[in-house]
Order: C-alpha cells, then structure tokens, then sequence
C-alpha cells in the first residue's frame, strides 16, 4: 500500500500543489487538508507547505497554531509519524512549540529568493535518511522571515544532541549558526526554510529535493511498518 | 468592567531589529544625525470585559505569552485602563 502523506494548506498556502505533485511523482499518494480539518485520514506523514499561512497576520505561524487541523497535526507528531514543516511549515511548527526557537526577518531586511546551497549535517532525521553527511544539496530558497533564532542553551542543546539537520553553505539570511533545518529530540519533527518540492526535476534546475522527500516517505514506511 | 487595552511589542534584547537598523540608516540622509537606537515594534489595542483591574491585567499578561508575543524573541509591556464612560 503506498505511503500517504497529508499536505496542510492554511488560508495564505500557496506551496500544497508543489508538495503534492513532488510526492506523487516518487510514487506515494498525497491529499491537502484544508485548516479546517479536525483529522487526516489515514496519513502516514504530514507536511506543512509554504506560502502566507493566515495572511502572516501578528507573525508568521502565530495564527496556523490555532487552526483545528493543527491538533492533529500534533497528535500525529507525538506518535512518531514524520512532520515536516517547509518555510512558511517551520514558522508554524516553530509558534507551535513542536520545534523550538523562532524564524525572525532576514538580517539586512531582504527577501531572498534563489538556490542555495546546503549541507547536510545529518543523517538521523526524517529528511536525510537518504542522504549522506556532508553532502551539498541545490535547493531553492524564497522567504523574508528565514533567519533562524533561539536562546544560546537551546543552540547548544540542538548542537549536543545533532539536532541541525541542514545548514547553509552561504548564510543567506542571518540564522544563527547557519541553520537551514533542525529536528526535534525525537527527530521527527522537522522544520526546514529551504523548498525540497521545487528541486525534484530536472525541467526545475535541480533533483537535489527528490532524496528529502524519498526520506520522509521512508520514514513513514519505517514508522507504518 | 470594561478596560481599553494597549500591548507594546518590541524586539527583545539582542534580537536583530533589522527595520529599526535600516530607518536608523537612512536618517542621517534626511539631515536627522541625532537620532540612535530606532526599534520597530507593534502596538495592539483592544477593549476586554473582565471583574476587575486584578483579573484584567492577569489576562492580558497571559494573552500576551501565549498569542500576542513569541517571548522568544519579543518583549510585551501592556496597560491597562477603566474605559470612560463604561
């Protein structure tokens, strides 16, 4: 049975499609559940895509946190099913305390929009399963408010425990120690600023994105069983 | 009772103010060389019905932590007056 992976889409998402169409092209099936969704159905992993999630209105992801389709995101979180929030995804799992810190502006107030180049810091999380550590990836960034923040125990704590998932070749944006993505302690949760779905064809500039996402299905297969 | 609300939301210490560093920037074009430390944040007003001053000001405080503010990287002050004429 092929895996199923539940695509959010807030009022504001514009990314859903992208998700939907990267996922269904490594063979799994997608569906998009809008806000207002108290369940997910049978998913076996959830993804956040990006875009302007309530219009971005007092911060980014502060009002997706309350959006009913969140406690079930949260209920599939805490059992261990992969959660991977992207860009706007990683400020709404940020508001919503299943990652820690924040996503502040970018440092020098620009928007950036481009491929950036990023690392893999390791392999132990449900993104990079498939990937090697040290390995660079091309994948395309778009954000304003990408630069990432936290108190200096969590920073240390996420270093400790190798919970920097991604970090920036060139920081584009100000993050603190580079961080493109981090995971939680139970490394199912991660949040990450760049876009995988937009690097998953050739025709797109890059593939770079199609081993991110083959690692979240295999999370979720590993975690179906 | 009825109480007009006004929440201050500013960056916390040593949290990057990039609005605040860029208006500070461009000052000094516009003949303005005295001016230091800018800091953009947001004002939030609101009226609430609450008991009183006490449980008022309770509720704010916890509206502020848990919706208004990312304590993260936001500070919140609030103050909390009677309306008139409520």
């Amino acid at each position: 049975m092929a895996t199923n992976v539940a695509v959010i889409q807030f009022p504001g998402t514009n990314c859903e499609m992208d998700v939907v169409e990267a996922v269904r092209s490594l063979g799994a099936d997608a569906e998009i559940f809008f806000h207002d969704s108290a369940d997910l159905g049978n998913a076996d992993a959830v993804i956040i895509s990006g875009g302007f999630a309530h219009g971005d209105y007092l911060r980014p992801g502060a009002i997706a946190r309350f959006s009913p389709v969140m406690d079930a995101t949260v209920s599939l979180a805490k059992s261990g099913a992969p959660v991977v929030g992207i860009c706007n995804g990683f400020q709404v799992l940020a508001e919503s305390h299943l990652l820690p810190g924040a996503l502040q502006k970018n440092a020098g107030l620009k928007f950036r929009c481009g491929t950036a180049t990023l690392r893999v810091e390791t392999n132990n999380s449900c993104i990079t399963n498939q990937l090697e550590v040290g390995q660079e990836l091309q994948i395309p960034i778009n954000h304003f408010e990408g630069n990432y923040t936290c108190s200096a125990e969590v920073l240390e704590e996420l270093q400790a425990e190798d919970r920097i998932v991604l970090r920036y070749v060139e920081n584009p944006n100000g993050s603190v120690d580079d961080i493109a993505g981090i995971c939680n302690a139970e490394r199912n949760v991660v949040g990450l600023m760049p876009h995988p779905e937009r690097a998953c064809h050739p025709l797109l500039g890059s593939i770079d994105g199609v081993a991110v996402l083959a690692s979240v299905l295999a999370a979720a297969g590993a975690t179906v069983g | 009772m009825v109480f007009d609300v006004v929440v201050d939301i500013t960056h916390r210490e040593g949290i990057s103010d990039p609005e605040g560093a860029t208006i500070e920037r461009a000052l000094p074009a516009l003949g303005f060389d005295g001016v230091k430390g800018v800091k953009v944040g947001k004002t939030i007003r609101f009226s609430l019905n609450s008991e009183d001053p006490a449980s008022a000001k309770a509720e704010v405080d916890d509206l502020c932590h848990k919706f208004l503010s990312n304590p993260v990287i936001e500070d919140s002050t609030f103050t909390v007056t009677e309306a008139t004429g409520s």
